[in-house]
């Protein structure tokens, strides 16, 4: 990849995931010059591993698809992947970011045709997963990655592995001798879309994610539902593979609680009323999904999924924090304890498979920026004029849906080409 | 805060809300339980209470104020902490509750043949006259609390135990005769005397 020549006109904005190619594709069709910088081998980030979007229950793969022909098509738009911004200093229309590009090894002769993958024998955790299952050390991060391009794995760099690839490659794309780099490049405005993670789901103790195997995250069982996915789309436990029919979502797993997360992560509810659906889609009138809550928050327009959910009697709703699971051995069925507050009835409730909402987190803690931002008390960015020309989209903003971070990314580009604008004398 | 805002509130503070407010210990937490019913289901009693803790918060905010001193419910906490632990708005549950249990005994409303209840007296008495507690003189009277022959029976069921005990030396049978107490108990006497009255005086304002 040639290097890219920045500008103080030059809009930067880091982070590939659907805000920050949103805000890089709104300002770079208005014709700026973007540079978007990706952490991961490919764009696209968190919504490449959603099966389906609320509320019209669409696939995530058909947005992407759109977003991945406007990028391919855009000159005004540098794309570096496997690259992070390490410093960033100066001032609004006059920044200077120093960005740290990973190697890949595998440069762009790659056809993506997979013969280094099928000639490597070391497997890893595949991270695009949630680690439910493996992938070789040669590995194309996901489907619809792009660039359409292979990775291989910095642990098998050194070993016979490495050497196996390249001999399997009969395109010349692998180089073994690629070295990470540090570029310096000069733009005029930020955008700041680095989005979000899952809270650590071992940490909430009393429902033993890190000890029971039926006990999931909701963002693994959107990894489940994948036809390319762990289970090959089959709807069953990690525990014993039998199907799971009964299913319960514990809601603000994380979120909303002075212990984990003191915010609102606002997609849970919606995504677990989501997911309730997914039972039915799999086993008709088989599939029960019990949804234990505090207060459903479908916000606003989405009102009328959740009231969709809740005319459907296989799904019940039952108003309490969970205290806590237990798993019973022989069955590997997990246990739900609690009282129900309506009506102040105590429950032990047996279900297949225990589903944790899980809270959204800001994935730059603060404090770890390259850069002085003001943020606020859970580390989503503010606005703020003392963030100069930084201007943050998407979950770094706060906790999003896809629609709202979307919103977002387009806000933040209006805002860095009003700067850059500036910077050109065209705006006063 | 609007006007609007500020008088809906106190609608809504109502008259039990605040003397719970004003007198018992973090009873300014009460409002502030969100009713999602961790503390009830992580209470290893949980099972025995008659109103479990957000039950009785809500209880409190709904203004059964009768209904929540005479119960037994808050004198069954063990103080084990698991409902502050797992609290998600930290609401100190466990002081609320032994606040409330003492509350009520000040007003005289605590059900009064309650075990917990008469052995914190016991416990308070104990300490209240020496400044340090005598263990012997405590257990004795604990057993003989429901008379005499049922602390007969409950001495020889754990008789191995204090034997046991004796043997370690973590039983000393001449506290029954002696008790040294601590220094200046009289002072200490005074001081809890005096702390007494102040919250008499505070509980008067409320009709106790």
């Amino acid at each position: 990849m040639s290097e890219p020549v920045a500008t103080n006109q030059t809009i930067l904005v880091v982070g590939g995931g659907i805000s920050g190619m949103t805000a890089a594709l709104e300002a770079a069709e208005c014709g700026k010059q973007v540079i978007l910088v990706e952490k991961n081998p490919s764009v696209g980030g968190r919504i490449t591993q959603l099966y389906k979007y609320f509320p019209k229950m669409c696939f995530p793969a058909c947005g992407l698809e759109i977003n991945l022909r406007r990028l391919k098509a855009n000159r005004n738009i540098r794309l570096l992947t496997m690259a992070e911004v390490t410093r960033l200093e100066g001032e609004p229309g006059d920044y200077t970011a120093t960005i740290r590009i990973r190697p890949r090894y595998v440069n762009e002769n790659c056809t993506a045709c997979g013969a280094c993958a099928e000639a490597v024998e070391a497997e890893f955790d595949d991270e695009f997963h949630f680690g439910l299952k493996k992938r070789k050390g040669a590995y194309l991060p996901f489907i619809m990655a792009y660039p359409q391009r292979y990775v291989l794995d910095p642990r098998i760099i050194g070993t016979e592995d490495a050497e196996r690839a390249k001999a399997a490659c009969k395109y010349d794309a692998i180089d073994l001798d690629m070295q990470e780099q540090t570029v310096e490049l000069k733009v005029g405005a930020v955008v700041w879309a680095t989005g979000w993670k899952p809270y650590d789901a071992a940490r909430i103790q009393p429902y033993g994610y890190d000890r029971f195997r039926n006990v999931i995250t909701s963002v693994e069982l959107e990894r489940i539902m994948d036809p390319n996915g762990p289970t090959g789309g089959r709807l069953v436990r990690p525990s014993d593979g039998k199907e799971a029919k009964n299913i319960a979502f514990i809601q603000c797993a994380g979120s909303r609680d002075r212990n984990h997360l003191k915010h609102c992560s606002r997609i849970c509810c919606m995504a677990s009323l989501k997911q309730a659906t997914y039972l039915r889609e799999k086993f008709g009138d088989e599939g029960r999904a019990t949804i234990y809550y505090i207060d459903i928050r479908a916000i606003d327009r989405i009102e009328d999924f959740y009231a969709r959910v809740k005319a459907d009697p296989n799904v019940s709703f039952i108003k309490s924090k969970v205290a806590s699971i237990t798993e019973d051995e022989k069955t590997g069925d997990v246990i739900l304890h609690g009282v129900d507050t309506e009506g102040y009835h105590r429950y032990s409730n047996r279900h297949d498979l225990c589903v944790l909402a899980i809270g959204m987190e800001p994935s730059v803690p603060a404090g770890e920026f390259p850069i002085e931002l003001v943020v606020d008390d859970n580390g989503f960015i503010q606005s703020d004029p003392a963030n100069g020309a930084i201007f943050a989209a998407g979950c770094a903003e706060d906790a999003l849906d896809v629609n709202r971070a979307v919103q977002s990314g387009t806000a933040a580009a209006l805002k860095a080409i009003q700067v850059v604008n500036r910077v050109a004398g065209t705006e006063g | 805060m609007s006007d609007l805002n500020a008088q809906m509130v106190e609608k809504y503070r109502n008259s039990f809300l605040k003397e719970v407010e004003a007198n018992v210990e973090e009873g300014e937490w009460v409002k502030m339980c969100m009713q999602c019913g961790v503390c009830s289901g992580s209470c290893p009693l949980g099972p025995y209470w008659e109103h479990p803790p957000q039950e009785i918060f809500m209880m409190i905010r709904a203004g059964k104020r009768e209904e929540v001193l005479k119960s037994e419910s808050m004198w069954m906490c063990t103080s084990c902490y698991n409902c502050i632990v797992r609290c998600p708005r930290g609401l100190p549950i466990t002081h609320i509750m032994h606040g409330l249990a003492h509350y009520a005994e000040r007003l005289g409303l605590a059900p009064k043949q309650n075990p917990t209840r008469r052995f914190a007296l016991m416990f308070w008495d104990n300490i209240a006259k020496h400044g340090r507690v005598n263990e012997t003189v405590l257990s004795i009277k604990l057993y003989f609390m429901d008379g005499f022959s049922a602390g007969i029976k409950r001495a020889l069921e754990m008789l191995p135990v204090g034997l046991g005990m004796l043997k370690a030396k973590r039983f000393n049978p001449w506290g029954l005769f002696f008790h040294k107490g601590c220094k200046g108990k009289r002072d200490i006497q005074k001081i809890l005397a005096k702390a007494r009255e102040i919250e008499l005086a505070k509980a008067a304002k409320f009709g106790g």
